[in-house]
């Protein structure tokens, strides 16, 4: 049997498919020796650190925009974002519509700590991501005993309240947000090839790239050595079978509160970054289009395979800044592009093996509901094979 | 008595499924439950497993009362379950899939592992596929061997004959069988009523939510109403399949080709 028998029949696009296959790469990285590991990691690395350079700039930004600019603003914060957001929708399964609504509580909480009670950076984001989480398990406990569906519209809800709580408080100046945001104090004046990467301020877009940077790395340790853990496997298990799963013992509630709650801290960290850069924040800044588009980032660069879905935000952050001489049309085609990408790739652009058998059987994750429905392969004594569970 | 189930109701919202379910399983019984489409038979086992939240009435376990108890716990008390529908993780391997079902033990599952492999050689051939990618009576397979690395006390069984060939089905009932006499207690759920009732010690009959009958399962091969409403015997032409099953059956018991293979595996089995 082979793994995209659930796909279209036309040959044409199952020679396309496997042409784009990345098994050949996958087998040579599951081969390659930990110094060669290391190496690629470290190279990774200093990829990152050099992406603000004018001469990688001058290609990826059109001209007379701010490379670095775009680099933190946008393309860090989503990829930071999706990171998080893979936790719930990726490795737990759980389809979350309102992820924007944790963004906004580690913003806000750093805006509020920050303007009224004169915490520094450091502190706020402690405190921020402490917030966040808490929102997530606030979120989480009552609506997570809610499969598939239900569940995404009640995240989306959720976003909304956030959103409309803070637009309707005083206390938070409503529509007119928060202003005066401090940037973080700058750690060192050290300088190196003409930045001065600790040394935080409006004017050099460049050393929040690279807090970004730091808290993307965290990220990614964190949330790796936890895919590889029990908890990672309890993932797994409730994302292709939340009944199995608790068969098998998982206690499925508390995995997936703490999916909640780790993908909320890491999106409330974000929100940090975000409001002390910007140094003012309004509840337009985290519409509803934000959690669509860090989803649509996830899923399309494949959803449960981190180096899949950084690359699917960062491209979604990036394309549209990238065309803007195509005006008005640029939406379109980006609609359009995503459209494809959808029909030629379902999967993703880079998803993790696991996955793709999970799709492949149509019960992978995301708002499933629960175990397949046999088919019954001959005309037993029970003609009518239907299941109980339709009463 | 192992498993005591005591005049339980289940309600999906204000739909009653179970209006008073009582049955008990023995130590050492196979126990099976069996009745037509929305008799109840899913629920109970899902309700016993913990799936089901019960509106009344109490199990009890091992002598404890298990009702509300989460499911997951249940798991280490002692309840083992291969769901309906089979309920494999489609993106693990077999072996990942076995292992899922040593989660919640602590201690170290290889002889669990060998033991599975040792029952079903051919999990052990596919040990790196993805389960989602095996046929069905591979799966039906997997998700008996995975309930077993939990060494239950009481494996529950939910149709494992569902949709697979009648060859398998015999496959999978000598299994059942095996599986009983390494000494796990096993509760039964079967559209598949002749060959359930042939394995069985004890059967519930279920019809909407209520056990009509209950009685030793070699009676009820016997008893001319079961045999009529689920048997397929006296008024055979709404159940036009039931004879070429049976004959099927029969034929496979008879003659030593089609069951060459299950025997083999119980001769294995012995030996260990």
């Amino acid at each position: 049997m082979n793994l995209t028998k659930n796909g279209n029949g036309n040959g044409g696009l199952g020679q396309v498919r496997d042409r784009l296959s990345l098994d050949p790469l996958r087998d040579a990285w599951a081969g390659a020796p930990a110094a060669v590991r290391w190496i690629v990691y470290g190279l990774l690395i200093i990829g990152g650190l050099l992406l603000p350079s004018e001469s990688i700039g001058s290609f990826m930004a059109p001209s007379g925009v701010d490379w670095p600019g775009m680099l933190s603003t946008q393309i860090a914060i989503y990829v930071l974002l999706a990171i998080g957001l893979n936790v719930v929708v990726g490795m737990a399964g759980l389809l979350d519509l309102g992820y924007v609504a944790f963004y906004a509580v580690g913003a806000y909480t750093m805006a509020i700590f920050a303007t009224k009670y004169h915490w520094t950076f450091w502190e706020s984001l402690v405190l921020a991501i402490a917030f966040s989480a808490l929102a997530g398990v606030i979120l989480g406990a009552p609506t997570l005993r809610l499969r598939g569906d239900y569940l995404a519209i009640v995240t989306l809800g959720f976003g909304e309240i956030v959103k409309r709580t803070a637009n309707n408080s005083d206390y938070v100046n409503g529509p007119r947000g928060v202003q005066g945001i401090p940037h973080p104090p700058s750690l060192s004046e050290w300088e190196i090839l003409g930045v001065q990467p600790l040394k935080y301020g409006l004017l050099d877009a460049r050393p929040y790239y690279y807090l970004l940077l730091l808290f993307i790395i965290v990220s990614i340790i964190f949330v790796k050595r936890l895919e590889r853990s029990r908890v990672g496997r309890a993932w797994a298990s409730i994302r292709e079978d939340e009944d199995a799963a608790e068969l098998m013992g998982v206690p499925t509630f508390k995995f997936k509160l703490a999916a909640f709650a780790i993908g909320a801290a890491i999106g409330g960290s974000g929100g940090v970054v975000y409001a002390s850069q910007q140094t003012s924040i309004t509840p337009l800044n985290f519409e509803f289009i934000v959690s669509a588009l860090i989803l649509a980032g996830v899923v399309l660069g494949g959803s449960g395979n981190l180096p899949g879905v950084m690359l699917g935000a960062a491209l979604l952050a990036w394309l549209p800044e990238r065309f803007r001489e195509l005006k008005d049309y640029r939406m379109l085609i980006f609609g359009a592009a995503l459209v494809v990408m959808m029909i030629f790739r379902p999967e993703g652009l880079w998803p993790s093996r696991q996955r793709k058998a999970e799709l492949a059987e149509g019960t992978g994750g995301m708002g499933s509901l629960g175990a397949e429905v046999a088919v019954p392969e001959h005309d037993g004594p029970g003609p009518v094979e239907t299941r109980e569970e339709g009463k | 008595m192992l498993l005591e189930i005591e005049d339980i109701h289940v309600h999906y919202g204000k739909i009653a499924a179970l209006k008073g379910i009582t049955a008990s399983v023995d130590d050492g019984e196979i126990v099976t439950l069996i009745g037509a489409n929305g008799a109840g038979k899913t629920t109970t086992l899902k309700t016993v497993s913990g799936l089901r939240n019960l509106s009344s009435g109490a199990i009890r376990f091992d002598g404890r009362d298990i009702s509300r108890m989460p499911g997951h716990k249940r798991v280490l008390a002692g309840i083992g379950q291969a769901p309906e529908g089979r309920g494999i993780f489609p993106g693990m391997t077999v072996e990942e899939n076995l292992l899922m079902g040593a989660y919640a033990r602590k201690d170290d599952a290889s002889k669990e592992l060998a033991e599975a492999y040792e029952l079903f050689p051919r999990l052990a051939e596919r040990r790196t596929q993805a389960g989602g990618t095996m046929s069905g009576g591979e799966q039906q397979m997997l998700a008996i061997g995975r309930a077993l690395m939990a060494k239950p006390k009481v494996l529950l069984l939910d149709e494992p004959s569902m949709g697979l060939a009648p060859m398998l089905v015999q496959q999978i009932f000598s299994i059942i069988v095996e599986i009983n006499r390494r000494g796990t207690t096993v509760l039964l759920v079967e559209q598949n009523a002749q060959q359930a009732l042939q394995i069985a010690h004890r059967a519930y009959v279920l019809e909407t939510g209520r056990v009509v009958k209950s009685a030793p399962a070699r009676d009820l091969l016997d008893d001319p109403q079961v045999r009529a409403a689920y048997l397929g015997g006296a008024s055979g032409d709404d159940l036009a399949a039931a004879p070429d099953v049976a004959s099927a059956s029969s034929a496979a018991s008879a003659s030593d080709a089609p069951s060459a293979e299950p025997a083999d595996d119980r001769e294995e089995g012995s030996s260990t």
